[in-house]
């Protein structure tokens, strides 16, 4: 193998899994030390740089970083990360003072359709750079899905409102509610200099089978039903209740259905449980209240008696599944109803734009779903930007955050007269944490406490209010111990090779046999060779040039390492050493700094 | 030294012995020693050869006398015995403990100074009695818990750190140990493990005193230009002669090797050892070819490695001195204490 370039960010990126698995790359590790500090209003600062809304999504996220935290392959629990990110937020001081202000007007205006998660974040990042921003939004709140659909349960309305309020009161921004673009068209002859989409994925998909259409009055859409709950329009639901689907929807719909008088709630999935969209802990959470989660079965019709719904009849399914996982073969073995008062459907969503004239230039696909550009979310209109659920598809809130990060240095560029593609490209730095001969400015010690157990309102209270939230958080206390647990992956273990007398002292001492001198070979050879097995290719290989004494070469697997800082302390010659790694991932107000006083080159 | 445990967290995947044990449970103490020292890595030899042959850790004696070197039995194999006895008298200490139970796996760990200054005498009296243990020489060529001076195995001519020149011949503890009649000297190097580990679990094998001569460079005292121990000097000066492989009882050796390129060399307990010659002039099985060829190479400055010199056939201490079979452990206490009555009629036979 070649040596490692350790120059191009993506190396040590990739190495810190959680914040290159966030489409926001936030800094978690930098945030949890924060946090481990007692330094809460900072750590919701580094948070509010990449991911503009801390408190909610330290309640909402979809948690990307979870799955990929290192913790959970050396162990089996990844660090609880979405919750450290609460703590912060809820502990924190007032950050009014922190937060950027509205220059006077530079004169370009921006549109921004929709007031949620994708739009919000546009605003976010062009507000303090002296744009003016306008955005409309058909319902009479601000906050799109996190509001409507997200519920309160689990995302209270003041956690909601004061991270909206610091990005709307920055000044120069217009909020027009109740205000629903009905024509593109129209829009565009408003003068605008650039029009963000961020409408998202409004359209919840059908179940055409047997009975859909007689039984329509107790069948509902979820991501709708859960709208007319959030804003009291439905009140209660029947008794038996079934959900259809076992996404995140679907979770939200069946919590929120024990809240409204529900008293037997049955999600109902096709597949087996390894399928399932929902997240692991939304799914433990529905368990814990008590919803039954069904698998196997596949809705077949609705049976109605007497002009009212009564039940569901379902395919008994059977699939046989190969050693990769995937389904090669499925059979319906037998039919099965059950009784129901109510259906909600959670089956996915889609985007929809009747308001987007289809002679504007801004071409659709065979889908109906717009043309864009991933990078620049651009679309073939010029000065037309898409960017969260709208531009492709539902995904979720951390991503549609990113997309306006993304979309907000397009709008820039392009108010600018720049070309909308020719972008900044990440960047890094690296420093040393040395403090001492064997100190350093991290906590390297291995701690290996178990993930910490949320606390919860009690089953009994939590159903007496819809919103009553569930999760009580991390006190400062339980954060103490769950921050840890973090492996700060961000402290890389940086290798010159000219300094290296191959006295194995790093590779006796590493906890996780993660290092290896030997002589080179090609990549998938040389994981043959290596101390421990190195079967995951997700995580690369660092290689080194020839060391000086023998042309052998230093191979570090990244998988497991702990980051323990041992190699650097038990080497003679300085040749590892532990330096924290801080990308530089550009924002719309670093390409609108001027070349001189740039961060990172 | 690290203020910090060696972290509990250990890969996933790390392969199991017979026994159902990752190497890390053949761990010890977290080192105290300066970082990059050889014996450090000596360390690491020791615990993964121990986890290659399936041994218990309890089925292991460690001894010690005093010194850097010494030091290291803490370091692994966390669960087994040890004894840290007096500067040098390590060995008088391994043949009390070899006569109570010779059912131990017995490895003394000692280093230049510890052997062949202040210890020599019993160094040699132990190869003597073929003592049945495994003795390493953790051999850097300086004392360095006392800050750097010379020891008998300085090399002359060698220069110490601030320069001054050693003027004193230095002790060979491999042709000594031959010459006294060792039945198994070997020579390696702390930062080659391939070779050091097979050496290491003959050693722990070969029924009678093993002696492994280790260089162990010393990274604070003895690493600079114009060592003759240091990493860099020991790369450029290390030969090996004969490659050795270590095969477990259990395994087929014809099926790894044609014959006549090697010399597989039967172990008491089934195991064999074989040997590769990589200098075609060496024969580690003549006594006086080895020590000539040993005396040979020494004087053109080369470190000559591996195992150089194996006899199997001669009596260890418990064959020579028909000493009791079972560990005193195992005999019952009226046995081993017959009582007053019969130290008195053995007393009468003395008056």
């Amino acid at each position: 193998m070649r040596p490692t370039d350790t120059s191009n960010p993506e190396y040590f990126h990739k190495v810190v899994d959680c914040q290159y698995a966030c489409p926001a790359h936030t800094d978690v590790p930098g945030y949890i030390r924060h946090i481990a500090q007692g330094e809460f209003t900072e750590a919701y600062m580094l948070n509010r740089k990449s991911n503009v809304f801390p408190g909610i999504l330290g309640r909402v996220c979809d948690r990307p970083c979870e799955p990929a935290c290192r913790r959970g392959r050396v162990e089996e629990k990844p660090v609880a990360i979405c919750r450290l990110k609460r703590v912060a937020a809820d502990n924190r001081d007032d950050v009014s003072a922190l937060l950027p202000k509205a220059p006077p007007s530079n004169g370009k205006k921006v549109a921004l359709v929709g007031a949620g998660c994708a739009s919000l974040a546009v605003a976010n990042d062009l507000l303090p750079l002296g744009y003016e921003c306008t955005i409309f939004e058909k319902l009479d709140v601000t906050g799109g899905l996190m509001r409507s659909n997200i519920p309160s349960f689990r995302l209270p309305a003041d956690v909601l409102d004061e991270e909206i309020d610091n990005i709307v009161n920055m000044g120069n921004c217009e909020v027009r509610l109740g205000d629903g673009v009905e024509s593109m068209q129209a829009l565009l002859e408003q003068n605008f200099d650039a029009v963000f989409v961020g409408t998202g994925a409004p359209r919840g998909k059908e179940l055409n089978i047997p009975g859909r259409q007689e039984a329509d009055a107790n069948i509902h859409i979820g991501i709708d039903w859960l709208e007319s709950v959030a804003f009291d329009h439905t009140e209660s639901i029947g008794k038996n209740v079934l959900i259809i689907g076992v996404g995140n929807t679907a979770m939200d719909c069946c919590r929120t259905s024990l809240r409204l008088g529900a008293d037997d709630v049955k999600v109902m999935a096709r597949k087996p449980r390894e399928f399932f969209k929902a997240s692991d802990w939304e799914l433990e959470d529905a368990e814990e209240e008590n919803v039954e989660i069904v698998i196997n079965h596949s809705p077949k019709a609705f049976v109605i008696e007497n002009g009212k719904l009564t039940g569901m009849t379902f395919e008994l399914m059977e699939y046989d599944i190969d050693a990769n996982g995937r389904i090669t073969e499925q059979r319906v073995t037998g039919e099965k109803t059950l009784p129901c008062d109510d259906v909600i459907l959670a089956i996915g969503q889609e985007n929809a734009f009747p308001w987007i004239e289809r002679d504007l230039g801004i071409e659709f696909d065979k889908w109906e779903v717009p043309v864009v550009d991933e990078k620049t979310h651009q679309s073939t209109r010029a000065g037309v930007f898409f960017g969260g659920d709208a531009a492709f598809g539902p995904k979720n809130i951390i991503w549609a955050v990113e997309h306006g990060h993304q979309a907000a240095i397009s709008i820039h560029k392009y108010c600018q007269g720049e070309d909308v593609s020719d972008r900044m490209p990440d960047g890094q730095n690296l420093a040393s944490t040395k403090m001492g001969i064997h100190e350093w400015s991290y906590s390297n010690d291995f701690d290996a406490a178990e993930r910490t157990i949320m606390p919860h309102v009690s089953l009994k209270e939590r159903f007496q209010k819809l919103n009553i939230e569930v999760e009580l958080g991390f006190s400062p206390e339980l954060a103490a111990e769950e921050v840890e647990r973090c492996l700060n992956c961000d402290i890389q273990t940086v290798f010159t090779d000219k300094l290296c007398i191959e006295c194995d002292a790093c590779i006796d001492i590493c906890p996780v046999d993660c290092l290896t001198i030997t002589h080179n070979g090609e990549e998938d050879e040389l994981r043959t060779r290596l101390s421990a097995p190195a079967d995951n290719h997700e995580q690369d290989l660092f290689v080194s040039g020839p060391l000086p004494q023998t042309g052998r070469v230093m191979v570090k697997d990244e998988d497991v390492c702990v980051h323990c800082g041992l190699c650097a302390e038990r080497c003679p010659t300085a040749a590892w050493d532990m330096q924290k790694f801080t990308l530089h991932h550009p924002h719309a107000r670093d390409e609108a700094t001027p070349p001189e006083q740039k961060e990172v080159a | 030294m690290s203020f910090m445990k060696k972290p509990s967290a250990r890969h996933p995947k790390l392969p199991v012995n017979e026994l159902g044990l990752t190497v890390r449970d053949y761990e010890g103490g977290m080192s105290t020693l300066c970082a990059g020292c050889g014996h450090d890595a000596i360390t690491g030899a020791i615990v993964e050869a121990a986890w290659g042959l399936s041994i218990p850790t309890h089925r292991f004696a460690k001894l010690s006398g005093i010194g850097c070197s010494s030091k290291t039995p803490a370091y692994f194999l966390r669960d087994s015995h040890g004894f840290n006895s007096c500067h040098g008298r390590m060995p008088s200490v391994a043949t009390g403990a070899n006569c109570a139970n010779r059912d131990l796996y017995y490895v003394g760990v000692s280093g230049d100074g510890d052997s062949l200054s202040i210890g020599m005498g019993q160094f040699t009296h132990a190869i003597r009695r073929n003592l049945n243990m495994t003795y390493i020489i953790e051999n850097n060529g300086v004392y360095g818990l006392t800050k750097g001076q010379f020891s008998a195995a300085a090399d002359k001519g060698s220069k110490a750190k601030k320069g001054e020149v050693n003027l004193q011949p230095a002790i060979d503890p491999c042709s000594t140990a031959i010459t006294l009649g060792a039945t198994f000297v070997a020579r390696s190097f702390s930062g080659d493990k391939d070779q050091l580990v097979p050496i290491l679990k003959a050693a722990f094998n070969h029924r009678g005193f093993a002696l492994v001569d280790i260089i162990s460079p010393c990274v604070t005292f003895n690493d600079h230009e114009g060592s003759t121990r240091s990493y860099k000097y020991s790369r450029e000066h290390f030969v090996p002669a004969i490659a050795a492989d270590f095969v477990p009882p259990a395994e087929d050796i014809k099926a790894k090797y044609e014959e006549g390129e090697a010399m597989p060399v039967q172990l008491h307990d089934g195991s064999h050892i074989v040997l590769r010659k990589l200098d075609k002039d060496y024969d580690p099985t003549d006594r006086v070819n080895a020590v000539s060829n040993l005396l040979e190479n020494n004087a053109a400055g080369e470190i000559t490695t591996g195992i150089l010199y194996l006899d199997e056939s001669q009596p260890d201490m418990h064959e020579v001195n028909n000493t009791a079979a079972t560990p005193l452990i195992d005999v019952p206490y009226s046995k081993l204490n017959p009582g007053n009555d019969t130290l008195r009629k053995i007393q009468s036979r003395y008056r």
